[in-house]
């Protein structure tokens, strides 16, 4: 018996192997290639960057995932070519929700007012910036360190949630469209244009091949627009109004997700999304049954910039950091890899000229599509607080009606300690019966 | 006096639940009765928890569909583990045991890809043999499927612990003394595995009422746990208090099904002893 019990151990072992080669083989995409990374970028002043050698300094950058040139696949390594410039060490950890990453500096509040971070760059979305930006949590960056912010387009430098360009520097933007598959639309015999309106996740025909947002804002965001209202709207009336057609959307939803919408739609689980465009190119490339609209109503324009966390121990070679992301080479590498747009002027120019015109059209659409979309602004507390509740009051399945009596749970927890102590004298009683015997 | 020399050794657990179990609770129980911004006495969190009652009936409702469906699968299994050859006993140990060598989530993940409607393997399984597809993801059935299959395993291990104790002499003398099969498994079995039972209850009742990976990966947010909405109110509505107010909700209803079932326990042994 153990003989066979070591034999179906080393056949385990031997397994282990051929499956993680199977695995590697699945994720070739992912996979480092060292060896090729091309370390040298030309930067505008090396001297700028040379002033930090020999300090010893550690600069802690938290950012999405997959949102720099790693030198993956013959790219350049923006990291690696930083601590080549510069001689500053770097520490690179992911975040994969602005909520998750705001939880986690929010943590680090010292006594009353200041924070302490130990993070020395964030990439944070719009709304989440003004909402730091708001509670203090960034410093004022110095502009005198980040000499190539000449390079960086006006337009997204003083939108509605930095207005006067203090905390951040743009990095990416971009738009939520509709992503779908044409083939089953095709099948279905439903034309193109019912896909470039919002009101195709309200579309009977689509009953059950729907994804939705599982964000609430980017939710309701959608409700917002087929209603012609404004995505920041702070009128409770108009988001009653559009959590009333998410209630009544909910039948035709699949499922509502936020990243597994990459996968699903790749792997034609569904017919019709909301999705970013920057990811739309990738999904299209990689499965060409795939197309992307923008609707014809208002649309989710982001910014994702660059801040300093307020506490940072080493705000220069942060900035310079910053200004590094801004080397035209750089902006273009990370550019390429994230495939998200770039405020970038000359990165913007070099992309341009090198795409085709399928994936410019979804990437820098033109002036009048762009005129349709918002940003996200940070609402108030009172507004978020709604949002919020009745995004989980939707999805949950919980109305206006079936709502229970709010001294039902007074009454219940009352209730309970009842119980909990008849449970208690039953017990006492039992241990002196127990006794007797 | 020996006995007091060996105290000192349950310092080290003392001091580790006093940190991460008591000050937590503690914690729990101060948000949960505090405002967010003044920090003053409010029951307001707890009302507003009140909605979500709905919720955690569901919760609970599904937690106790898997426990049971854990229990009636394992029963048996334990019984035949324990009545096997050694060898083979530790073999099916390890066989129960190697899912838990990976982590939790693949586990689950991997779920996914099996369940997907057009894409997953058993649809492809299925429609290979020419039958309709089956739709299974995003339902109340993945949820609980998730939940027997990951909690599964602290069902075993009690009650086989309890089993491969259990006196063999015992039975014997039942069946001499002119029971039946069914008699000596309903009189004698059952009873003596009554602790096992319990505690197999707890550890698969307890983590399977409070999941959200589980609902959130297999079940979708049509099928949101309490779980989930402690989850949403801590990450994205930014609201500790009503976070803790759900979460204490859901700590009561869990010690008063623990509570109620205990009962049955203890007049299960009574019954034995008498």
């Amino acid at each position: 018996m153990k003989k066979i019990i070591s034999a179906l151990l080393v056949l385990t072992l031997f397994c282990v192997p051929f499956l993680a080669s199977c695995a590697t083989e699945f994720e070739e995409d992912g996979e480092i290639d060292l060896s090729e990374a091309v370390y040298e970028v030309e930067v505008d002043d090396v001297s700028y960057y040379a002033k930090f050698r020999d300090k010893n300094i550690t600069l802690n950058v938290y950012n999405w995932g997959e949102y720099i040139s790693d030198g993956s696949e013959g790219s350049v390594d923006v990291i690696g070519a930083f601590e080549e410039i510069s001689g500053i060490n770097v520490n690179y950890t992911n975040y994969a929700t602005n909520e998750d990453m705001y939880t986690k500096l929010a943590n680090d509040k010292v006594g009353q007012e200041g924070y302490s971070s130990v993070y020395d760059i964030i990439i944070p979305s719009d709304y989440m910036i003004a909402k730091m930006a708001e509670e203090g949590m960034l410093e004022e960056l110095n502009y005198d360190n980040i000499p190539n912010i000449k390079y960086i387009d006006d337009q997204y430098r003083f939108e509605a949630f930095d207005p006067e360009g203090k905390y951040s520097v743009p990095y990416t933007w971009g738009t939520v469209g509709i992503i779908y598959n044409k083939v089953k639309l095709e099948e279905q015999g439903i034309p193109v244009e019912a896909v470039s309106t919002w009101d195709v996740f309200w579309d009977e025909r689509f009953k059950g091949q729907i994804l939705m947002f599982s964000n609430s804002r980017d939710a309701f965001a959608i409700g917002l627009a087929k209603l012609g209202y404004s995505l920041n709207t702070e009128n409770h009336d108009e988001l009653y109004e559009a959590a009333k057609i998410m209630r009544q959307q909910k039948r035709y939803v699949q499922t509502y997700v936020m990243d597994q919408i990459f996968d699903k739609m790749q792997l034609e689980e569904a017919w019709v999304a909301p999705y970013y465009a920057g990811d739309a190119v990738t999904m299209i490339d990689a499965n060409p049954n795939l197309a992307f609209a923008y609707p014809t109503e208002t649309f989710n324009r982001f910014i994702d910039a660059i801040c300093i966390p307020k506490g940072s121990r080493n705000k220069e070679a942060a900035e310079a950091f910053i200004n590094f992301l801004c080397e035209t080479e750089v902006a273009v590498a990370n550019c390429e890899y994230i495939c998200y747009s770039t405020p970038h002027v000359e990165a913007k120019d070099i992309v341009l000229d090198e795409m085709e015109d399928w994936h410019r059209a979804i990437a820098y659409p033109d002036n009048e599509t762009l005129s349709r979309s918002e940003s996200f602004v940070n609402l108030t507390r009172d507004t978020n607080d709604l949002v919020v509740e009745e995004w989980n009051d939707i999805i949950i399945g919980i109305d206006e009606n079936s709502r229970f009596n709010k001294a039902l749970v007074p009454v219940a927890i009352i209730v309970s300690l009842g119980l909990i102590i008849l449970i208690i004298l039953m017990r006492i009683r039992r241990a002196k019966k127990l006794r007797y015997y | 006096m020996n006995n007091r020399k060996f105290r000192m050794f349950s310092i080290p657990y003392l001091v580790w639940m006093l940190v991460f179990t008591i000050i937590p609770l503690a914690l729990i129980a101060f948000f949960a009765f505090t405002d967010r911004d003044t920090g003053a006495f409010t029951l307001d969190n707890i009302q507003y928890a009140s909605k979500y009652l709905p919720v955690l009936v569901k919760s609970v409702w599904l937690a106790a569909v898997a426990t049971v469906i854990c229990l009636v699968i394992s029963y048996p299994l334990a019984y035949i583990m324990s009545k096997m050859k050694l060898n083979h006993q530790r073999t099916m140990m390890m066989l129960i045991m190697l899912p838990m060598w990976m982590n939790f989530l693949l586990r689950t993940y991997a779920w996914m890809s099996i369940l997907e409607t057009n894409s997953g393997l058993l649809n492809k399984v299925i429609t290979f043999f020419g039958f309709e597809p089956v739709n299974v993801m995003y339902t109340q059935g993945a949820v609980i499927l998730g939940m027997v299959y990951n909690y599964i395993p602290y069902m075993i291990l009690p009650l086989y612990t309890i089993m491969v104790k259990l006196d063999g002499r015992l039975i014997e003398a039942a069946q001499d003394l002119g029971c039946n099969t069914f008699n000596v498994f309903r009189k004698v079995i059952i009873p003596l595995s009554f602790p096992g039972i319990t505690s197999g209850v707890t550890m698969t009742f307890v983590p399977a009422v409070s999941t959200f990976v589980i609902s959130q990966m297999l079940g979708g947010p049509k099928n949101s746990l309490v779980g989930d909405l402690i989850e949403s109110q801590f990450i994205t509505a930014y609201n500790p208090n009503y976070g803790s107010a759900i979460s204490l909700l859901l700590m009561v209803v869990v010690f008063i099904c623990m509570g109620i079932f205990n009962q049955f326990d203890n007049e299960e042994m009574e019954e034995t002893l008498k």
